[in-house]
């Protein structure tokens, strides 16, 4: 190849696709909408990360963010599932093939408020998988009514005030057993790719909080979900890069000013830190930094909690490696004696 | 009754012990060859309410549960006075002799033995007593009967492996039984075991544990369920014999299993795998169905495979949770929104809930859609006999995938174009390494190409391409059997009523001199047959376990308007298995009104 050729030529991953292999359909969402960024993060991240897209399944329920994965990553099989139910699919799609890269794009609705039970079961198993919540506080669908992480006080565009105190999906994934949970904005490019990119190289539940605003319902004055309300209030609580195992890391921080998580994997996830004593594998700190942030009104973001090496759920079912999915019959039927031999019991 | 036909009732306290005494009642019938069932009937409690066994042994191989009952072993204060009231006059009673019953009537051969007098000869412990006295019934039972007191041991010997103590205890109450019971024979008038050799290769199984086997050999890779009488047990069966016999030479299990945190995510899970190309399932009851009612529509439309048993139970809501009907044909044959209509199997047997399991496993992923097996707490929580199991012999149908090589040669593919005529598209898998492998999968309107549409016509062309496919079903799901020809009565039944129909038909002709014949659905859509057997009839009584005859509504919703005069509902809803003779004298009094 020529230089010429070489500079025309698109960029590649490491598996020698172009970030236009990534691509998904032309997005019906508004103009402007949050979840078209956060779709965006999503392909870039998965690309220079080079998986394969088909390895991945994107799984989604119901709702404007469950619409999302049809806009990106058009050669991954997707299941668009139903409302608040996508975490049982997920599981199901992970424990018959356990090589699939599951992605789930889920709605504070989705999470917060029908799917809540399935939401916090999920996090309990800490299943192998990257778990979006595209959180705008509001129900778009169904033309502006709020969802269960609409903070108490805040308003509709109708004036309707919100009396009820927020959900918080972090903090409970937290609790629950997720060991990668992190909060970002649909606004902040590099924390939000940064943080998809450790997601990946995660190996249990990573569950991602992305505040998304709604351009057409929640973004006004007196929302807690608006572009402008995230200007004032998000709290970054650390700088985030992400060295992935393939590369070499080669920004090295002052000791005491940066925290180093080795994933699983081999990469590193290297957080700069803007809050002295945040270490987000203190479980305990890190539920106590996020219902103090309830009480200043800020939007905390950044990794909140990480446990790298925890048990997944697939660690516990003793599977093969060969996915069940395609597992050969003789794997799947037990032999003519073996029945002669257990009926033999109930003789 | 007679020589080997009879029924015998115990009636104790749940949680009292009584059911390792029972199977080993039961258990030593059969060991004496004669064909014998059991069926527990007991409360929604674990311990102190009211709890009934009965065991009929029939020469005639009747299996259905017998109306009358010819031996009472009453050991329960609570109940023992409407126990003594509901015999038949003639019937026998063997009682707990301080409860006194020989005063309530004068036209029972009554029996009161000193249980706790007995027991004591064997042991002074006070805890133990308490369980003894029920082997104490086992040895006084067969004295009465002739059960051979050897099969009885050896029947607690199978009842105890492993455990010398407990079986040197029991064998010890049951000879001090049978002891006191000497000489008091005549007591039994003409009900008598007599050895016989009917049950040769025969086992006794429930049709829970028949399922869970039938899965296991049918290939199932995974299962999520929610526990639910009656069907905990066949998911606890598939557990412990999946550990078994699904091991691999490295260890590791060919199967997952996830107790889920509701039937909602059980068939969310099960969906989700069978997207992902596991041959997955779930059991549950009428509540659980209901709460997968999303799922099921999901499911249908976006056709996946799905294998979901529901043992029935009574209802409708919580109903009688430990009750036997079969009250779920109609909620499962549309279940969900919109136009939906499943397959469903309906075992008759416990060789059928095994065969049933697998082809269940084979038919959802042939035909991409929620299959439901109905199984009822008769089938499934009490043991019957059986021929053994036979070794399926087809190989597993895992439908039509198309693998990576075959995607390089087409180029590409449409999800939902009927390619073969059938209505049945081919999917591929996610993981598939191909390009043009993935597709997009929904429960929202879209085209052949799994793209999003509202167009009417994709919408109608697609609904009615999924018609054509149910119903092209119909032929390859078990067709119904018919037993008798030529009559101008006709009996359609589902499931377990098979067999008191069976029973009933044999009455019918004996004392009526009424031919019959039988016609066992046997899976729904309907199979061109049961129409035919219809058309083929002057009348044709229907007969349900539900209150509204709702296998009756639904040949009404399916057969030709001008058949319809035909069918006859036959319903029986009281929540204990069907009676040959509430049957005989139903049909009878239409047949023959007075």
């Amino acid at each position: 190849m020529s230089e010429a050729a070489r500079a025309a030529a698109p960029r590649t991953n490491r598996l020698g696709l172009a970030l236009a292999d990534y691509k998904g359909a032309k997005t019906t969402l508004c103009a402007g909408c949050g979840h078209n960024a956060i779709s965006e993060r999503v392909l870039d991240a998965f690309f220079e990360m080079g998986i394969a897209p088909e390895r991945v399944a994107k799984l989604s329920g119901i709702g404007c963010s469950s619409k999302s994965p049809a806009y990106f990553m058009g050669r991954s099989h997707a299941f668009n599932a139903v409302h608040g139910r996508m975490p049982s699919v997920a599981t199901g799609a992970v424990l018959a093939n356990r090589r699939l890269l599951a992605l789930g794009v889920s709605g504070d609705g989705d999470t917060a408020s029908i799917g809540l039970g399935q939401f916090g079961h999920l996090m309990r198993r800490n299943l192998p998988m990257i778990y979006l919540v595209e959180d705008n506080g509001v129900y778009g669908l169904t033309k502006g009514q709020f969802s269960a992480t609409a903070d108490a006080g805040s308003t509709l565009k109708t004036g309707v005030v919100n009396e009820l105190p927020a959900i918080d999906t972090c903090a409970l994934a937290i609790q629950l057993g997720a060991s990668f949970v992190g909060r970002s904005f649909s606004g902040d490019k590099k924390q939000l790719s940064a943080m998809l990119k450790a997601a990946v190289a995660h190996r249990g539940t990573a569950m991602l909080d992305v505040i998304s605003p709604c351009v057409t319902f929640n973004d006004h004055q007196g929302s807690t979900k608006s572009y402008g309300y995230m200007k004032d209030h998000d709290e970054p609580l650390h700088e985030i890069s992400f060295v992935p195992s393939f590369e070499e890391i080669d920004v090295e921080y002052a000791a005491g000013a940066s925290v180093d998580v080795r994933m699983h994997d081999g990469s590193h996830l290297r957080l700069r830190k803007l809050e002295e004593d945040y270490d987000p594998r203190d479980k305990a700190r890190a539920l106590s930094r996020i219902a103090e942030s309830h009480g200043r009104g800020e939007v905390l973001t950044g990794v909140l909690w990480v446990d790298p090496d925890a048990p997944t759920f697939l660690d516990l079912l003793e599977l093969p490696e060969e996915p069940l999915a395609t597992l050969p019959a003789e794997r799947l039927r037990p032999p003519r004696e073996a029945l002669a031999a257990v009926l033999e019991e109930f003789r | 009754m007679g020589v080997n036909d009879f029924s015998i009732q115990v009636a104790t306290v749940n949680g009292s012990g009584s059911q390792s005494a029972n199977a080993v009642l039961l258990r030593s019938l059969f060991q004496m060859g004669i064909p014998v069932s059991g069926k527990n009937l007991f409360p929604s409690n674990i311990a102190g309410l009211p709890t009934w066994y009965t065991i009929r042994a029939s020469a005639e191989g009747f299996v259905a549960r017998k109306k009358e009952v010819d031996l009472l072993v009453a050991m329960n204060a609570e109940s023992a006075r409407e126990d003594v009231a509901g015999l038949r006059p003639g019937a026998v009673v063997v009682y707990d002799e301080p409860l006194g019953l020989a005063s309530l009537r004068d036209d029972l051969a009554a029996l009161g033995v000193p249980f706790d007098a007995i027991v004591r000869t064997v042991t002074g412990d006070a805890r133990l007593s308490k369980l003894l006295r029920n082997m104490a019934y086992v040895g006084v039972v067969a004295q009465l009967l002739g059960i051979e007191l050897a099969e009885v041991e050896r029947a607690i010997e199978r009842q105890f492996p492993g455990k010398k103590k407990a079986v040197e205890l029991n064998v010890a109450a049951a000879r001090a039984g049978h002891a006191h019971a000497a000489g008091k024979r005549f007591a039994a008038g003409a009900l008598r075991a007599e050895r016989m050799d009917a049950n040769r290769g025969k086992i006794v199984i429930d049709g829970n544990t028949a399922a869970a086997l039938g899965a296991i050999f049918g290939g199932f890779a995974m299962v999520a369920w929610y526990p639910i009488t009656p069907s905990s047990s066949l998911t606890e069966a598939l557990i412990h014999y999946a550990r078994k016999l699904r091991i691999g030479p490295d260890g590791k299990a060919s199967f997952a299993v996830v107790q889920a945190e509701d039937e909602l995510a059980a068939a969310g899970m099960v969906v989700g795998a069978g997207w992902a190309g596991a041959r997955a399932m779930t059991a549950t009851s009428g509540p659980g169905v209901s709460l997968m009612s999303e799922f099921a529509g999901l499911a249908y439309f976006a056709e996946i495979p799905a294998v979901i048993w529901d043992v029935q139970r009574v209802g409708p809501s919580t109903g009688l949770p430990t009750r036997t009907a079969q009250g779920d044909l109609l909620s499962t044959a549309y279940l969900s929104h919109g136009d939906t209509r499943h397959l469903l199997l309906i075992p008759g047997s416990v060789e059928e809930c095994f065969t049933m399991a697998g082809q269940a496993l084979d038919l959802a992923e042939r035909f991409q859609t929620p299959v439901f097996v109905l199984s009822d707490l008769d089938l499934g929580m009490n043991v019957w006999m059986s021929d053994p199991f036979p070794y399926p012999e087809r190989p597993l149908d895992r439908g039509k995938v198309l693998s990576r090589e075959a995607l390089e040669k087409l180029g590409s593919f449409a999800r939902y174009a009927d390619v073969d005529g059938d209505g049945v598209g081919w999917r591929t898998l996610p993981g598939t390494d191909h390009p043009a492998a993935a597709y997009f999968t929904r429960g929202t309107g879209h085209d052949e190409r799994a793209r999003y549409s509202e167009r009417p016509d994709d919408w109608e062309k697609n609904l009615q391409r999924i018609a054509r496919k149910i119903d092209g079903a119909r032929a390859a799901t078990p067709q119904p059997e018919l037993s008798g020809s030529g009559a101008r009565v006709g009996i359609l039944s589902a499931g377990t009523s098979r067999w008191a129909v069976e029973e009933s038909r044999v009455q019918l002709r004996r004392e009526q001199g009424l031919e019959t014949d039988h016609l066992r659905v046997r899976a729904f859509p309907f199979a061109d047959a049961v129409r035919e057997f219809v058309a083929a009839h002057d009348r044709v009584y229907v007969v349900d376990q539900n209150r509204d005859g709702q296998l009756g509504q639904l040949l009404r919703l399916e057969l030709p308007v001008e058949l319809l005069p035909r069918l006859r509902p036959v319903a029986h809803v009281t929540g204990l298995p069907l009676d040959a003779r509430s049957l005989t004298d139903e049909i009878a009094g239409r047949e023959n009104p007075s």
